[in-house]
């Protein structure tokens, strides 16, 4: 518990001594304060990466010898993959100013829908691969189509689908397991997510040496993660319908005046959220090696935690996808350090919580600059 | 905009107005089945158990459950129907073993038959007649089967357990400290884990009874105990969730052995496939369909004082047994299996 207290006592004090660094670039004149929160006001990003290297040097000294190592760390890059996925999509909802409470269980929905009809139904997985992505949109354009056609809140409509989609879970599945075994046996393209990558073994049947990289231990899945995030970023960054996403978010009355299509984009950006969704859940089977119907319970909250910690405004308009996924590995390294330190995991929870509020008041006080 | 709205509505009313006609099918006598959840296998097999149950006695089942495990307040609103549909009585899993109590007081003084399933209540004759594993002896079970098959090397063990949840529910404490006991491990407080002293615990840890969560866990294990050998899971998806750490760290060749409780078909299935070393199984369809007998006939079985429940057995599933502890082979557990 003391480990736990001094840990968001020195996360709290980083946060403040952050910005003399910062500000040391400047002539320091008037307005401390308000050159920091216009710095981190412009790369709100800044903080959770601050958050995250505290995390890493706490844990570090917590859990000598155990933590830092490449092996941990690998691990906590395959612990947050799944959560990231569901981050990035939960992202491009929030960003419209929406809240998207069913990407779990659209994930769980699809890693039933990809392996019950390629193992169970004997479908070949060309088929029932896609068809779980196809799934997965069509859950995301439902829950757009509802939001935007009966101009309902997200919060209400997705509390709604989460509900659907779980019921439509349990119906298709049966609530049945499939094994690793029986996924290997029929669909083995559905685990390829979960195969290790060992960059320092690989590069050195090539002739490369390379010492640094010596005990990491990737899986296709984080590599897939990684790939979503940066087609992500590219599209809100570099695309005319990344600007609308922003646009919407900020003020749909002024994007709808300057000629863009509210309800389309808010359906694409559903549409797109439920896709990833159903990335994550190829990434899931990867990870457990088949399809548990009962698994991923909490992943809905988890995911708007990582983008909540990650710096996305809950009211839309600002935030970034590389946030969320600095987000997810606070969890990650904040979850894993503590279990390292020897804490229970009543004391996990209760960190993530403190972490969650520290955003949210850290966002509150980022847009007063605009105010 | 208000067309559209009301054909939805209109739409929405039209399906649950179906779906409720094809529930009502009445017939004269009803009995219920309430469970933690709807999802989890176990009940699942529980409530097709009780469904075939009904059927055969020609009476109507009204099957009902929290939406997550610890749901009290659900369970509450489920014995109310129960009550004003005029059941003969129920069987219940309960979520919360103490906080359901007075809601069963009530059931019973309305004149319902309460009958417990899998986990007592708390004070255990709040009950007409509680029909359960043992999950103790489930326990137990796996204990002394994995000291046997350790043999010497037993006292050399280091030893993880990925346990249910941080407020040790019953059958957590209970499959945990029965398999320390059956181990050989010292449990001090029998009612409580991570008191004890024995130096071949390495570590607990969390799973939920989740697969992911299961494989999370085990990774955070093996960063504290590389050396590892042992693995007890409170249930089957936790040591399927265990494996996926363990093949991914190359410990997949036979040096370390996992045990479980539950007895799943795909629990039995991955006993088979070596991935569980043994595992307890437990009869969900055996327990319910019990308890409509008992409901409908009104006739209670004689139940052991000293237990307070009646055991409706456990048993050891493994593809290697050991001597002196009672199992069931692969095959046989596979015919018994549910989920």
């Amino acid at each position: 518990m003391s480990d736990d207290a001094s840990g968001s006592a020195t996360a709290e004090r980083g946060l403040q001594a952050a910005p003399a660094a910062v500000a040391n670039f400047d002539e320091p004149d008037a307005g401390f304060v308000r050159r920091l929160q216009g710095f981190l006001h412009q790369f709100p990003t800044s903080i959770p990466f601050i958050v995250l290297l505290l995390g890493v040097i706490v844990f570090t000294i917590a859990a000598p010898g155990k933590f830092l190592s490449p092996l941990n760390l690998s691990v906590v890059i395959q612990q947050v993959t799944i959560i990231s996925l569901l981050g990035i999509a939960q992202t491009l909802v929030i960003l419209t100013a929406g809240i998207d409470l069913s990407v779990g269980a659209i994930m769980i929905l699809c890693t039933v829908v990809m392996g019950r009809t390629a193992v169970v139904y004997g479908v070949p997985v060309m088929v029932a691969f896609p068809l779980g992505l196809l799934v997965g949109t069509a859950c995301g354009i439902i829950n757009g189509l509802i939001v935007t056609r009966l101009k309902l809140p997200p919060f209400i409509v997705t509390l709604g689908t989460w509900s659907i989609f779980g019921a439509l879970n349990v119906w298709y599945s049966q609530s049945e397991t499939i094994r690793q075994q029986d996924m290997e046996a029929s669909a083995p393209f559905l685990q390829l997510t979960g195969t290790l990558i060992k960059p320092f073994q690989t590069l050195q049947s090539w002739g490369l040496q390379l010492d640094f990289l010596r005990g990491w231990v990737f899986t296709w899945g984080s590599i897939l993660m990684i790939a979503v995030a940066v087609v992500v970023w590219y599209v809100l960054s570099k695309t005319a319908f990344g600007r609308h996403v922003f646009a919407v978010g900020d003020d749909p009355d002024s994007a709808r005046l300057a000629g863009i299509s509210t309800s389309r984009t808010l359906v694409a950006v559903y549409g797109l959220a439920g896709l990833i969704c159903a990335v994550a859940a190829w990434a899931f089977i990867g990870r457990i090696g088949g399809v548990s119907p009962q698994a991923g319970q909490t992943a809905n909250l988890d995911s708007i935690t990582a983008v909540v910690i990650g710096g996305t405004s809950l009211f839309g308009g600002r935030g970034s996808i590389i946030g969320t996924v600095i987000g997810a590995l606070i969890v990650g390294v904040f979850r894993n350090g503590l279990a390292l330190s020897g804490l229970e995991l009543l004391w996990q929870d209760f960190a993530v919580g403190v972490l969650i509020i520290v955003a949210v008041t850290i966002d509150q006080w980022i847009r007063k600059i605009s105010a | 905009m208000g067309f559209s709205f009301l054909k939805t509505a209109l739409a929405g009313a039209v399906i649950l107005g179906s779906m409720a006609a094809t529930a009502v099918m009445a017939q004269d006598v009803t009995v219920g089945l309430i469970t933690k959840t709807e999802t989890n296998p176990f009940f699942v097999k529980m409530r097709e158990g009780a469904e075939a149950k009904a059927k055969e006695l020609g009476v109507k089942l009204i099957a009902c459950a929290g939406k997550f495990d610890g749901d009290n307040d659900g369970q509450v609103a489920c014995i109310e129907n129960q009550i004003s549909a005029g059941s003969k009585g129920f069987a219940i899993v309960p979520s919360d073993s103490k906080a359901i109590v007075p809601t069963i007081a009530k059931a019973r003084a309305a004149g319902l038959k309460v009958i417990v399933l899998d986990t007592p209540l708390d004070p255990m004759d709040a009950a007409d007649a509680t029909f359960a594993t043992d999950n103790r002896k489930a326990g137990n079970l796996i204990g002394s089967w994995a000291a046997k098959t350790m043999g010497d090397k037993a006292k050399d063990a280091s030893i993880v357990l990925l346990d249910l949840a941080t407020n040790q529910p019953t059958v957590d404490y209970l499959r945990d400290q029965g398999f320390m006991a059956g181990f050989g491990i010292d449990v001090k407080d029998p009612n409580k884990y991570g008191d004890e002293d024995d130096k071949r615990i390495c570590d607990h840890e969390i799973s939920q009874g989740d697969q992911e969560k299961g494989r999370t866990a085990m990774e955070n294990a093996l960063t504290k105990c590389p050396n590892v050998n042992l693995v007890y899971t409170i249930n089957e998806p936790a040591a399927a969730g265990a494996w996926e750490a363990l093949k991914a760290v190359g410990k997949d060749d036979g040096s370390v052995m996992i045990v479980s409780v539950d007895g799943g078909c795909p629990g039995v299935k991955n006993v088979q496939a070596g991935v569980i070393g043994a595992t307890s199984q437990q009869y969900p369809l055996k327990m319910a369909s019990m308890a409509l007998d008992a409901i409908v006939s009104g006739k209670i079985p004689d139940i052991d004082p000293k237990m307070g429940f009646l055991d409706t057995g456990a048993q050891l599933v493994t593809a290697k047994p050991a001597d002196g502890v009672p199992s069931i082979s692969v095959d046989e557990g596979l015919k018994l299996c549910w989920g």
